[in-house]
Parts: C-alpha cells; structure tokens; sequence
C-alpha cells in the first residue's frame, strides 16, 4: 500500500513463509518414485504435463521475472528467495494436476510419487525446505494411507487442498483425512485454485482469469463456512486450517454473517455450541500475501482490527509469481504485529515445525 | 450492544418520527397456485397442470435447504388465512402504516426466472408483472411494482420491458443474479440497454433457485451455509457485468444488489481494483479502474444487516460502502426481517439515517417524480 | 414490587402465550404444560414481540449429526430470526450474559383469595369459581 511506513524487519528472527512454490513435477521427475505399474502408465498415457488450467505455472501472469527457473531447484528458491529474505523456514506447496486426477488410483499414485519426490529432490537438500502432503481427496483411504506414511518426517507439516474440490471441505467423506491429520499434527491449507467439477459461481464458469481471482473470496468463505456447518471442528478440535493467497479483508463479512444466523437457525446444527466467529477465529489462520486493503494506514488498522489479526495472519509470500510479497512480512502490516506474522503464529499452526532456531 | 450504545441508539431513534422509509425489498406472495395459474393464459395454465413448473431443482415447490418457522415471520400469517404477504391489508397494517413507509419496493420473486421452459418463464414474469398491478401496485400507491422478465430471453425481455416502461407503477427491473451464464455475458445486453433507456435500475435480488453449485465446490450441505453464498451470486454478477464490459456499453446503467447483506462489499472493491491491476492486459477493454464503474453504477438494498460486536466496526463498513449507495430494505415477510429503528446497531446522524431510510431510494427510483431521462443506448 | 392479575387462566391454556400491558409495559406470559412463565415481550434483538414465538424444546448435541430434544425445558424462539430465550430467566441460548430480556414472577391464584390481597386488576373483573395469572412487576 502506498502510504504505509518503511519496514523495518531486520529485527525479526526465524522468518517463516507459508507459501512458496516449486515448480511442478513431471514424468521424468515422479517415475523413479511411482510403482511399476505406474511407471510404466506414465510413459504410456502420457502423465506428464501436470498443470492445472486454474493455477498455471507456465503463463506469464505467473511468472517470475527469471522464469522457470526462478524455482526449478531449491538451490534456485533458496537463491532468489530463501537467502535475501532471511527465511528459516519455508513451506513448498505444489499445486499440481496431482490434484485434479479423476482416476482415484491414479490421484494417489501421483500424490505419493510427488511427495517423495519433493522429499527426495527438495527437502533433503536445504534444511530450510518444509513442505505441504499432496493427499487424494478423490481417495480419502489412500489419503489417510499416505498421511500415516509421512507422519514420521516432520518436514511434512501440512497437507495442501484446492480451494475448489469434488465437494465442500466439510463433508463426512474427507473426516478420515481430518482424523489422521490431527493425529499427527497436519495442518490443511487451503490455496486457490479449481479442479472444476463444478463451475466457480453460481452462474457458471467465467470468461476471463481476472474474474476468477476476484471471486476466489466466495470460494474460502463457502469452504470455511461448510468446515464450520459439517461440525468439522467440532469432532477434530486441533485442526488448523490456512488459506493461503486468500485475501484476508473479506473474512469479517462471513464471520459476523454466520454468526447472527446461528443464533437463529443453530437447530440446524446444533453441534455449534459457540459462536461461528470464534470457532473461526481458534481455527482459521490466513496468509498475509495478497491483501485487498484500502489505501491509508488507519483504514488498514480498521480492517485488522475486525479480526484476530495478531493471532490469525502468518507470512505467506506467494514466491515465485510476480505479486510475491517482496522482503519480509509485507509493508502495510503494522510493526505491533511483525512478529507474531513472521514466526510466531505460524509456529502455533505447523505445529510439526517444532525444533526450529 | 453497551448501555451507553443503547441510550445513544435511543437517541437516534427519536428522529424515527420524521423520517419517512422506503423499504426497497417486500415480498409479496400469491394467495395460492391457482392465484398465479389465473394470471397466465389457457395454454400456459393448461401447460403448468400438466408438466408442472420445470425447472433445474431437486424439489417441486419447495426450498432445497428447508429453513426454520417456514422461512417467515411468525407474526406475518394473515388472519384472514393464505401465506405471509399474501393480503393487502394486513401488510398495509403490518408493515407499511405500523413503520410509517411511504414507499415499499415490490419484489416478487417470480419463479419465472428460473423455468428451464424459458417460454413458459416469460409467460410466469409476464403474469407476475399484471398481478403486482391489479393486487398490489393499483390498489395500494405507496407499492412500487418490479418489471420481471425472464433474463434467459433477453428479447422477450425488452419486449416485455417496452410494454411496461412508462407504467410509473413499476420502478426497476428485476432478473435472478442465478443467470445460466455469468451476467455479464453479451446474451443479457439487450436487457440492461432497454433498462438504461428507460431508466429503470435493474434488481437483482438473492435467490433460493439455481442452476448451478452454490459453491465452487457443490452444493453445500445446511441452510446457514447457502443463506451467506446468496451473497456470492450478487458478487459474480457485479464481477462479470464489469469485466465483459457492460457499464461502458450502457453508461446510464444502475444495478441494485438486492438482499446479499453489504460487509462484503468493500473487501470486493479493494479486491476487484488489485486484481484488475494484475490482470489488466487480460481484460484491454476495460476504460475504467473497477470501483470507478462500481462507483456509478451500483448500489446495495442493506439487509439482512450485518452486527459486528462492535458498532464503530458497522460504522466503518457503512462508510466504506458509502452511504449514498445503501438502500434500507425489510425483507418482509421473511424471517430475516429487519426493523428500520433497530436493524443499524449503531448511532446514526439524522442526515446519514435520512439516506439510508430514504433519500437514496427516492433519488434512485425517482419517487419524487423526477422526469423520465431517456437514454439513448 | 405490585401483583397484577393479568388474565383469567382459562385465557391462557397450556401450550399457549399471551401478550400482556401492565402499564405500558408489554409482557408475555407462557403456560407450557402448566407452568407459567413471564418475560418482557419486546426481543432485545430487533423488537419483535416474543409472545408471538414458538415455544419449543432446546435442541442440543454431543456430536455432529446426532441431536436430543432435553426434556427438563423449553425456549421460545423469536418469531423473525429465531432467537431463542429461556422463558424462566430471560437469557438468551446464545448469549446469555449481554442478550436478555426482563424476567417476571408469576403465579397461580384463585379468584377467592385476590379479593384479600393489594392487587392491581389490569383489564377485567374477577370472578370468585376461577383462577387468574398473576404478574409480579
């Protein structure tokens, strides 16, 4: 934001990012980490270019200023990102056609082949590198599966979604994913993108990706409102949920919304026995790349103070897309809450984090 | 609210007795089925008695997401039986004399919008649009009718918008935000030019009623899950309509966004410019930045009004809006009723209430009885 | 603290409510299996006038898809947005620290012994064969 004052982050420790992304796998990459079977199937049927169309690594929109191979390698992402910005910490998310396989053998097949892959490839050459569990959600019993396997290495510390799936997030068919989840201390992030099952709006698929960012809002909050409604922290009352690249600005809206409806029609689920705005706000945590605010600090203090926002926000950069947060926490974020977004509150949320300087 | 929130609330009040209040969103209802079959012609009646009311949903007559007491006030049933709103005057009683409205906004809701016939659904609007007269809108000056049409034919629309426009009964068109295709789409143009030329504003007013997933990810699963994402089919509707480039083919278009609530909307506009400026090689076409556009085009009926536990939060939100783009709207008979003393959980200047309740509305509907600006498209 | 006979019981059966003025203040008094119970009319929420409100059981749940209807107590629900509040105390089910409304004492009293007591008649004279619902404001 233009009016902000100049940061002053060098005074933070133990930066964490919760949002940056490697580049995605393919064929070559996974094979070595697939099943014969699978191997085999790779090559034969062509899975290889695993790109989904909602969040494309390969257009210009989305690309760093040194193209692919701003994050081809982690020596790349530590390079450009890791080591000017002093992170200790960063968490990979891929948002691959992993994600979007209709096949549910198939979705598994690839999650797990990425995940060793990312574990062989990546995690293992800078100790700085954490990163997201791809799970089939099309599969939740290879999803609970591939939890209990990677449960064991703590470099695993969340487990990444879409943020529109096959059915809301709420939903009793993903509860086995939950329940190992917490087991183990995952947290689920939710990052933007569709594998379009269904149209992104109630009025049908879009015409242009500009409209698609400029709703995605509608999508997080039907999403945290199903987690809430399906009683999801109800039954798992350790689970955290980020959404990253979410925005944050439009979370109060849906919190006081839901919250004067409950006190009317909570006999529709009466397992909420306290307001939805505080289950969201123990449960929710938002990264802080991008944020829709208005223009002048004081305003942005207005909005920051609709929420929990010193518990709620966590550095998230976005690395490598173009609008990626620059240095450090962002520069509209007020000094007061520099650390608990940096490190803090993402140690409560990546609980597996543990051990770190 | 705080004691000291409470006397100051009172205090606001105490203007109640001189502000007159526009309620831009009653509902009013037809007394039974064959109410509504007797405004359709003999082919159409005979049509509906034997197909039924096609349309995209899992029940017939009935919400999919069954709501609590029916969906109503309690207190809205007349005694002279039929459903709520049903009866001239028991609404004149209970809402229009017991608030002091001088002038209420019709929204009927008619299930035209969303016949999968899309013949049958212009027949639906078109009966809708001769009951408001001969029930409400006739005997009763301070209604004001909404033109119903059948958005998925855009010319059956403008004929049925022609027909009609000087008709000072009816002060906007009203179309489902739950269109087949986003708003925006070239397919609805011809609608928003004939309600430009005749400027008539264009409701869209949440609906219970789609085609589509009420969420990105299907359908959700509870009542206090769809009530919020009514809110979403305004925003797309918004969203489309300015990046297909609607406001710069129609200049003198109003657009009302009618019960979605308003809190989100600020985060939308803060959203939409950051976006647009991302992506603005995308969309060339655009002339404008999207909160210029949303700035001349578009307003917001307030309820169900949102109550953050603190009142300065209401109060940064209404600014954040705008308060000259807020209509105030009770939504009776529905059980989310909004009472115009007590909705706003905040103390409001006589000259801000004055808008809310009234001023916005009058000017935007000319209920003064501005003259008609005709536009050319 | 005065005693108002507000209606003759007969005029409020079980399973029923009824808006009363005491003054000018409004109040609703439930008979729900027999019980009386009274509390301001006016919903501190809105305004709407509770008395109009079902009266129903408090639904509660220990897990997600599993619900029971408790049997030692009713509420009753806001005619517009639901709102519930405990008839005995005037607390609501959602908060019932900051939204409530006024509770009252009331009772049971046969019209023989009103004529010994300091009672205000609000609307109707009092016969000796019934019993009336009396307010205590």
């Amino acid at each position: 934001m233009k009016d902000a004052p100049p940061r002053d982050t060098a005074a933070i420790s133990g930066l964490i990012d919760a949002d940056i992304h490697p580049r995605n796998p393919q064929r070559h990459d996974l094979a070595p980490h697939a099943s014969a079977y699978w191997a085999e199937m790779f090559e034969y049927r062509s899975i290889d270019r695993l790109e989904m169309m909602s969040q494309p690594q390969s257009i210009g929109l989305n690309q760093h200023a040194e193209g692919a191979q701003a994050n081809a390698t982690p020596q790349d992402i530590a390079r450009l990102h890791l080591d000017p910005q002093g992170i200790s910490a960063g968490i990979l998310n891929v948002m691959s056609g992993a994600h979007a396989a209709y096949d549910p053998y198939l979705a598994a097949a690839l999650c797990e082949a990425t995940n060793r892959w990312l574990a062989a490839d990546w995690l293992g050459q800078d100790s700085r590198l954490h990163a997201a569990a791809l799970v089939p959600f099309v599969n939740p019993d290879a999803a609970v599966q591939e939890i209990n396997r990677l449960a064991p290495d703590r470099r695993f510390v969340s487990v990444l979604t879409p943020l529109m799936g096959e059915k809301p997030l709420g939903r009793r068919e993903y509860w086995p994913i939950y329940r190992a989840m917490t087991e183990h201390g995952f947290a689920l992030a939710i990052h933007p993108g569709s594998i379009y099952r269904h149209a992104p709006t109630q009025s049908g698929f879009l015409s242009y990706r500009v409209e698609e960012a400029a709703l995605a809002p509608q999508a997080f909050a039907s999403q945290l409102a199903s987690l809430v409604a399906e009683g999801v922290f109800t039954e798992f009352p350790d689970l955290r949920v980020v959404l990253l690249d979410s925005g944050l600005s439009w979370l109060p809206a849906l919190m006081w919304r839901m919250t004067k409806d409950w006190k009317g029609i909570r006999l529709e689920v009466p397992w909420i026995k306290e307001a939805p705005s505080d289950i969201i706000t123990r449960h929710v945590r938002m990264g802080t790349q991008a944020a829709d605010l208005p223009q002048d600090a004081d305003q942005i203090a207005r909005v920051l103070g609709q929420f929990d926002a010193a518990n709620m926000l966590i550095h998230a950069s976005d690395f490598p897309r173009p609008h990626a947060t620059g240095a450090g926490v962002p520069d509209w974020l007020p000094q007061p809450l520099h650390a608990a977004v940096a490190r803090d509150t993402a140690r409560a949320t990546f609980v597996r984090l543990e051990g770190l300087e | 609210m705080t004691q000291e929130l409470l006397a100051k609330a009172k205090g606001a009040t105490d203007d109640r007795a001189r502000t007159m209040i526009v309620d831009c969103d009653i509902h009013p209802a037809y007394t039974s089925q064959a109410e509504m079959l007797s405004y359709l012609p003999l082919r159409w009646r005979q049509h509906v008695q034997e197909f039924g009311l096609f349309s995209a949903n899992p029940l017939m007559g009935a919400l999919p997401y069954p709501r609590m007491n029916h969906g109503m006030r309690r207190d809205s049933y007349p005694a002279a039986g039929g459903p709520p709103a049903s009866d001239l005057a028991f609404l004149q009683e209970q809402l229009l004399d017991a608030h002091g409205i001088e002038y209420g906004i019709l929204q009927p809701l008619s299930p035209g919008h969303l016949m999968s016939n899309t013949a049958l659904g212009v027949a639906l609007c078109a009966g809708t649009n001769d009951w408001q007269i001969d029930k409400w809108t006739g005997p009763e000056p301070r209604l004001k009718g909404s033109l119903s049409v059948m958005q998925e034919d855009a010319q059956a629309s403008v004929t049925e918008i022609q027909a009609r426009a000087n008709d000072r009964r009816f002060v906007q068109v009203a179309i489902s935000p739950r269109t087949l295709e986003p708003a925006g789409r070239q397919r609805y143009w011809p609608i928003y030019e004939a309600a430009a030329h005749y400027d008539l504003p264009v409701a869209m007013h949440s609906a219970a009623f789609g085609s589509r997933a009420n969420t990105g990810s299907g359908w959700a699963s509870f009542y206090i899950e769809e009530h919020f994402a009514f809110s979403h089919a305004a925003q797309t509707a918004l969203v489309s309509m300015i990046f297909e480039g609607v406001f710069d083919a129609f200049p003198h278009l109003k657009v009302v966004l009618v019960e979605g609530g308003f809190a989100w909307f600020p985060a939308m506009v803060w959203r939409l410019d950051r976006e647009w400026e991302r992506h603005r090689r995308e969309v060339p076409h655009l002339k404008r930045r999207p909160s210029e556009y949303i700035r001349d085009h578009v307003w917001l009926t307030t309820q169900p009004v949102e109550e953050p536990p603190l009142s300065s939060q209401l109060d940064d939100i209404l600014r954040w809006v705008g308060m000259d783009r807020l209509l105030f709207s009770t939504d009776y008979p529905h059980w989310d009723f909004d009472h115009p003393d007590y909705a706003f959980r905040l103390p409001l200047s006589p000259g801000d209430r004055a808008l809310l309740l009234r001023e916005n509305a009058v000017k935007l509907f000319r209920l003064d009885g501005a003259s008609v600006e005709r536009r050319g498209a | 603290m005065t005693d108002h006979v507000v209606c003759a019981l007969s005029e409020l059966p079980p399973g029923k409510a009824k808006r009363v003025m005491i003054g000018t203040r409004a109040i609703a008094v439930f008979n729900v299996d027999g019980k009386l119970s009274a509390i301001a009319d006016r919903c501190p929420h809105e305004g709407a006038s509770l008395s109009q409100g079902q009266v129903g059981g408090v639904i509660v749940s220990d897990r997600p898809g599993e619900y029971r209807v408790r049997t030692d107590m009713k509420m009753v629900r806001c005619p517009w947005h639901g709102w519930e509040f405990d008839m005995d105390t005037g607390k609501s089910w959602c908060d019932p620290a900051r939204m409530k409304t006024r509770s009252f004492g009331v009772k049971i009293c046969p019209g023989a012994t009103l004529e010994e007591g300091s009672y205000s008649l609000e609307v109707f004279s009092v016969s000796l064969q019934d019993e009336y619902v009396v307010v205590t404001v």
